[in-house]
């Protein structure tokens, strides 16, 4: 279906629009030749009736292996009471999906999915009144179903009917009436993923399956060092393989080839002279980057409570401090960066795997001169992204190439393109400052961060390969929401919360997931696990006595029951043993005003070896109305086993010319036999707006894991990765 | 260009290639269409590429086409179908073993190469079975419980 409408659309789309559709047609069919933004406010950017009653869904939001395929039919669906197996849906198409903004900060759902409801919603409101006028009947005792309006007494018409052959426009209603808990058919239930078995059984065509005719595959040569230049280049020393072509710009360099594999060979055997480039902070060097500045900004993100308890701390014997430090980290995607183009003189088109398709046709018309309206991206699955990896940059290099070289060509990145060159999750830095009441609770806190900054404003994110080949983008970089989550969840007399603000970064930034929000709440609810200890409380009733939010106690309550909490002081009894088993907590309510994560981890560590084994993660979750429990369970695992990942093992590591992390020896993941007993408990609050389970599980894995360390060994982990070598060198 | 004899799902395949050094898993992508083994790595280290070669899994971006000639090679299209599910594919579907699912092609071979030569692993002989594929989204626990609900130990 999505190939068929996809050729239909080349042509005719008005006509197609509306004979294939119905009365509602898709607002994007109207306005193809114009390719104007679709209005957010109209029903017909996001819906679209078959004359058979089913339904199309137009999501700018995707599926980023998340679930989303199936919960975005779960909304809509239990608006327009039909089965979620009737309604197609259309992802990230910028021709005919309205832009809802990237899939990031798991706000698929929350804002994505809720607008696609309110649309189902104002559609079968929209139905009704239609419906009651030519039945001669009350609206508010019609029903929708299965494509037709019924009334009481068994009449009912078509819903295909109702217009009379004229485009039905129907606005946005923002306080449309939704459905109640109490008549869900489908929000709720754990239904399974569409995706799932061509997934499973290798039918479902990712975008790197996907191909077009006469298409070439391409491969981008990548500089031996950051920011170096291209001195010469020897085309004969790829001129025996077939059918192979060099495309230079400038510092972007590209080989291209009928064949794949003439293109992998030309790739390695081009020779290119570029020039000596040590530009780089090293890996080793980022702490000191970070402190020394120069700062672009201050800012003072909280600042609550008595201030003379914070001017009292300097001076006060018992203040405890901390340093807790997070690397630069990579997105690390399973399936290296691949995209397909194809640009013509009329217009382009870019398959690609962005997590913002919408915004990645501003970078393609950009690179390629075009206006906006000219570009199309149409959103296929990739390998999961977790926030910007390498997809944008594979998209606008295929596009540049495409232009190029007059054919449609699929670019795929090599692991160590991906590892090497994704943008990559900052560097974070905390100093962190407290003093105790007598009664051994928080009285002041300070928080002091070293952060890149994301910069304002910026019209779209600029790319590596444009940068390469001269062609005009802004200069800036983005990083997410990476300051939140800086202050205690907790009652304290005073809390400040500050930030030093570094322009640039050491390697080029992006989002990665729960922005910030992981360093910060391993940084906060680690150093409250000191605060505990050193006020020899349990880590758990030290949170709890002084945590007022309702659904946070009740979180912290549950995971008590969960893990058969037993009331102690770190550390515990096992401190001194060879093998030390203990356990931690930590509790996070996500950018403080979405979703309420309590986790407690049991490990053991090899003082020896310096090893850490993690026995088993209990996690309570509430992320508000769960729209599927089954995808909200997959996300809660996933975002335990990733976190636990990039904080047992993972750090870019680059010398002064390049990264040095290019392969998975170097840049090693978890894997299955360090996968721990997992018990999940999920809040699940049918009367509740959702409120995203994409990140929040992940915030507070790493403080949870350095706080059971604490509470086996008397050992305190404040920077990340744990590795062996580091955590042994803590025994020494 | 030079021609070679592959046995793929059973079915005799000619395929034309001007470098036997070719890792399979081109031709089995370019030249066969045979989708489920994806590029990851190229170097043998994230088990994406995995098939069976003579019943053993085997890494596709690490096998040279001239050394896979006459060798019985199985893609994971090859266990079954959406439809006629092998019976570790109906596992991971029931278990919804997959998020991004772009790892899972690996984890369903390894996973049906191990259930072939122990029919009961325990979580830990899995656990290590598997050791050698990554998974980024982490949907190591559904795979772990697919394994065991093929091999009869999990949820029926």
């Amino acid at each position: 279906m999505d190939l068929q409408r996809r050729d239909l659309l080349k042509g005719t789309v008005c006509f197609v629009g509306f004979s294939l559709l119905g009365p509602l047609a898709p607002a994007a069919a109207q306005t193809a030749t114009s390719r104007l933004p679709l209005p957010l406010d109209q029903v017909d950017s996001f819906l679209a009736l078959r004359p058979d009653g089913s339904v199309v869904v137009y999501s700018g939001k995707v599926d980023l292996g998340t679930g989303h395929r199936i919960a975005m039919r779960q909304m809509v669906g239990e608006e327009l009471s039909l089965a979620p197996a009737r309604i197609e849906l259309v992802e990230g198409d910028s021709a005919l999906t309205p832009n809802q903004g990237p899939t990031a900060g798991s706000s698929g759902v929350m804002r994505g999915g809720v607008e696609l409801r309110r649309a189902a919603a104002s559609l079968r409101e929209g139905l009704l009144a239609l419906a009651a006028a030519k039945l001669g009947a009350d609206a508010a005792t019609l029903k929708l179903q299965d494509g037709r309006v019924v009334t009481p007494d068994g009449r009912s018409v078509a819903v295909a009917d109702l217009a009379g052959g004229a485009p039905l426009k129907i606005a946005m209603d923002a306080k449309v009436p939704l459905k109640k808990p109490s008549e869900f058919q489908f929000i709720g239930k754990p239904m399974p993923r569409p995706d799932i078995p061509d997934k499973i059984t290798g039918r479902h065509v990712y975008m790197h399956d996907f191909s077009l005719p006469g298409m070439l595959h391409a491969r981008v040569v990548r500089p031996p060092a950051v920011g170096a230049h291209v001195l010469a280049i020897d085309e004969s020393s790829v001129a025996k393989l077939p059918g192979v072509r060099v495309v230079r710009i400038q510092d972007f360099v590209a080989v291209a080839s009928p064949d794949e594999w003439a293109a992998i060979r030309a790739a390695r055997e081009l020779k290119v002279q570029w020039s000596d480039s040590a530009t780089l902070t090293t890996s080793d060097g980022v702490l000191g980057w970070a402190k020394a500045g120069p700062f672009s900004a201050e800012e003072t993100l909280v600042d609550k409570g008595d201030a003379s308890r914070i001017a009292a701390m300097a001076g006060a014997p018992q203040r405890v401090r901390a340093a807790y430090y997070w690397p630069v980290q990579s997105h690390a995607s399973m399936g290296p960066s691949c995209a397909v183009a194809d640009v013509r003189p009329e217009g382009a088109t870019v398959w690609t795997a962005s997590q913002a398709s919408h915004r990645l046709a501003v970078s393609c018309a950009a690179a390629l001169g075009l206006e906006q309206a000219k570009v199309r991206t149409i959103y296929l699955d990739g390998a999961g992204c977790y926030g910007m990896n390498g997809h944008d940059d594979a998209s606008v290099e295929a596009a540049m190439l495409s232009k190029a070289l007059g054919k449609p060509v699929r670019v795929q990145w090599s692991r160590e393109d991906e590892l090497a060159w994704d943008p990559k999750g900052p560097p974070q830095a905390l100093e962190l400052s407290a003093t105790l009441t007598p009664e051994g609770r928080i009285d002041a806190w300070t928080t002091e961060m070293w952060l890149p900054r994301a910069t304002a404003n910026l019209a779209w994110i600029p790319l590596l390969s444009p940068l390469a080949a001269g062609l005009p983008q802004p200069k800036g970089q983005a990083t997410g929401l990476v300051s939140q989550n800086g202050d205690p969840p907790y009652a304290t007399r005073a809390v400040r919360v500050h930030v030093h603000w570094l322009e640039g970064a050491p390697l080029r930034p992006s989002n990665i997931r729960a922005p910030g929000k992981v360093a910060n709440c391993f940084a906060v609810e680690a150093f409250v696990d000191e605060l505990a200890a050193q006020a020899h409380v349990d880590a758990l009733e030290f949170r709890l006595r002084d945590l007022s939010q309702p659904r946070g106690r009740e979180v912290v309550e549950r995971l008590a029951k969960l893990m058969q909490w037993q009331p102690r002081p770190s550390p515990g009894p096992d401190a001194r043993a060879p093998l030390a088993r203990g356990r931690g907590m930590a509790y996070v309510h996500y950018k403080h005003n979405e979703t309420f994560v309590a986790m407690a981890m049991e490990v053991e560590v090899d003082r020896r070896s310096g090893a850490v084994r993690v026995l088993r993660v209990g996690c309570v979750h509430d992320c508000g109305l769960m729209i599927n429990p089954g995808t909200v369970r997959a996300q809660v695992e996933g975002n335990i086993l990733q976190t636990l990942s990039r904080t047992l093992y993972e750090e870019t590591t680059f010398d002064r010319s390049r990264v040095t992390s290019v392969d998975w020896a170097g840049y090693p993941l978890l894997r299955f036999p360090e996968v721990p007993r997992l018990d999940i408990d999920l809040v699940q609050r049918l009367d509740q707006p959702p409120l995203g389970a994409g990140e929040a599980a992940s915030a507070p894995v790493p403080a949870a894991l350095a706080n059971a360390v604490f509470d086996a060994t008397g050992v305190r982990l404040r920077t990340v990765p744990f590795t062996q070598s580091r955590v042994k060198a803590q025994f020494a | 260009m030079a021609h070679y004899r592959l046995v793929v799902n059973g079915t005799p395949q000619d395929v034309e290639a001007w470098d036997g050094d070719m890792p399979l898993l081109y031709a089995l992508r370019n030249t066969l269409g045979l989708h489920a083994p994806k590029f990851g790595c190229g170097l043998g280290q994230c088990g994406a590429c995995t098939v069976h070669l003579e019943g053993q899994p085997a890494r596709s971006c690490s096998v040279r086409l001239s050394d896979a000639v006459g060798k019985r090679i199985t893609t994971n299209e090859g266990l079954g179908t959406p439809e006629r599910p092998h019976p570790v594919q109906a596992a991971f579907i029931a278990e919804q073993a997959a998020q991004c699912g772009y790892c899972t092609n690996g984890m369903v071979m390894s996973a049906a190469a191990l259930l072939a030569r122990n029919p009961k692993p325990t979580r830990e002989e899995a656990q290590a079975a598997l050791a050698g594929n990554l998974c980024r989204c982490g949907s190591h626990d559904r795979v772990l419980r697919a394994i065991a609900r093929a091999s009869g130990q999990g949820e029926a």
